[in-house]
């Protein structure tokens, strides 16, 4: 699966400007971003998954074209089969963890508990099994990086996306979900984009490695 | 005594109940479409929107007149296609009361709307949700404590909508005399143990309503 990125986009407030002129290319299963925070990797993420749109350019994941500003694609991102775990995990705190790992399988304007046998076989997989109906906020850091990991997985996406997905815990239990992760992609067979600042997560997942600083690819 | 005070009463909680009903579809309604994000525009827009609650109820029951009326833009529509009218009914009422306090409503939608944090909607965006069930699923479940406490607000103001009321409504005994007209009416007829036992009434109920605000605010807070 090829990921081709070559965006560029430009945010303003009060105070600053920042320029985003991110542009990278990689057939690996895993691509890590890796530079300090602050250096637009979370944005890079953002702008593949759909939720910012680039002032111009270009991303396309396996020939599929997500976003071409020549050509006026901007395919919206519920439709970009994009599965994304957020920094903070994200997961919606009024819904037990099998009604958040069933979101995506859920049509509809009420959210129901009902889960399919594929999100079954993902949450039995991760040991989710007994935490069916704790709320996020019951759950430990570790506990909620897996739902969250869950959650993505369980909508079937043609890439994952990881925000800092460790950040949140402590050393020993990074290294322990780090090698599940790992473990996981190479099971499920999805590729993944994981976004660190950890030069430990670097070394482990190996894979491409992109450095990101201040908005641009560092070579 | 109090038996005097049952019908007004009982009027009266259908009249608010119905008014709240009609107040929060549309506050909630344009609480969404004016967002999270300000604007200047959408700024005035609501303070414009706010408008029934800060002037007169004398001036809201004129202009609602106005509207309503027998040569009004809506009266006459509501006339010559269902031919019915507004004026001196309690459906009158409900109009009335739910201009009054919609602005209450769509100022608690709007804040608890920008309160749910983004990055939940863009998780459900990613998960394949619409735009429609990004709403339903996420954010109206996520807001609807800090949105029901306006509508209680909303219940105790309709409740207590007097002015603009009387002007498109009337005072009619049993038919539009809701609690507050009915007060007016026994206290300028003398009847004063009557204004009396609807005067505890009104107190009470809206005491109730108040500590059932504070208490969901209170909540959400701690959430």
């Amino acid at each position: 699966m090829r990921i081709a990125v070559d965006i560029e986009k430009t945010l303003r407030d009060a105070s600053r400007e920042f320029h985003l002129r991110m542009r990278f290319e990689s057939d690996a299963d895993v691509t890590v971003l890796y530079g300090e925070s602050g250096a637009g990797k979370s944005l890079t993420m953002l702008a593949i998954a759909g939720l910012l749109r680039p002032d111009k350019g270009s991303i396309a994941v396996s020939d599929r074209m997500l976003f071409d500003s020549a050509h006026r694609i901007d395919v919206r991102a519920r439709h970009r089969r994009i599965g994304l775990v957020f920094q903070d995990y994200a997961l919606f705190p009024h819904l037990t963890v099998v009604q958040n790992i069933a979101f995506a399988q859920n049509r509809g304007w009420f959210n129901r508990g009902s889960v399919d046998a594929d999100a079954r076989a993902v949450m039995a997989s991760m040991q989710l099994d007994a935490l069916a109906d704790a709320y996020p906020s019951d759950l430990s850091g570790g506990q909620r990086q897996r739902v969250a990991l869950a959650r993505a997985l369980a909508s079937r996406p043609q890439l994952l996306l990881l925000d800092e997905p460790f950040s949140a815990l402590d050393s020993e239990l990074r290294g322990r979900l780090r090698d599940e992760l790992i473990q996981t992609q190479r099971s499920a067979g999805i590729p993944m984009i994981v976004i660190t600042h950890n030069a430990d997560d670097v070394a482990a997942f190996g894979g491409k490695v992109v450095r990101v600083r201040d908005g641009r690819v560092a070579d | 005594m109090l038996s005097d005070a049952i019908v007004p009463l009982l009027l009266t909680l259908k009249v608010a109940s119905l008014a709240t009903l009609l107040a929060s579809i549309v506050g909630i309604a344009l609480g969404k479409l004016l967002g999270r994000r300000r604007t200047f525009t959408r700024d005035v827009a609501e303070s414009l929107l706010t408008l029934p609650l800060v002037l007169p109820p004398t001036v809201l029951g004129y202009y609602l007149l106005v509207v309503l009326g027998q040569n009004g833009v809506i009266g006459t529509w509501l006339t010559s296609w269902f031919g019915i009218s507004l004026i001196f009914t309690w459906q009158g009422a409900v109009v009335a009361a739910a201009v009054a306090a919609f602005p209450l409503i769509l100022r608690a939608a709007r804040a608890s709307f920008s309160d749910v944090d983004a990055q939940l909607e863009n998780a459900a965006r990613s998960l394949g949700a619409s735009e429609t069930e990004v709403f339903f699923r996420v954010t109206l479940p996520l807001a609807w404590r800090g949105i029901l406490a306006g509508a209680l607000l909303a219940f105790a103001r309709a409740m207590g909508e007097f002015g603009a009321t009387l002007m498109v409504a009337g005072s009619l005994p049993g038919r539009t005399q809701t609690l507050s007209l009915a007060i007016y009416d026994a206290v300028m007829a003398g009847d004063d143990a009557r204004a009396a036992s609807m005067v505890i009434i009104s107190l009470i109920t809206a005491v109730v309503l108040l500590i059932v605000a504070a208490q969901l605010l209170q909540r959400r807070r701690h959430a």
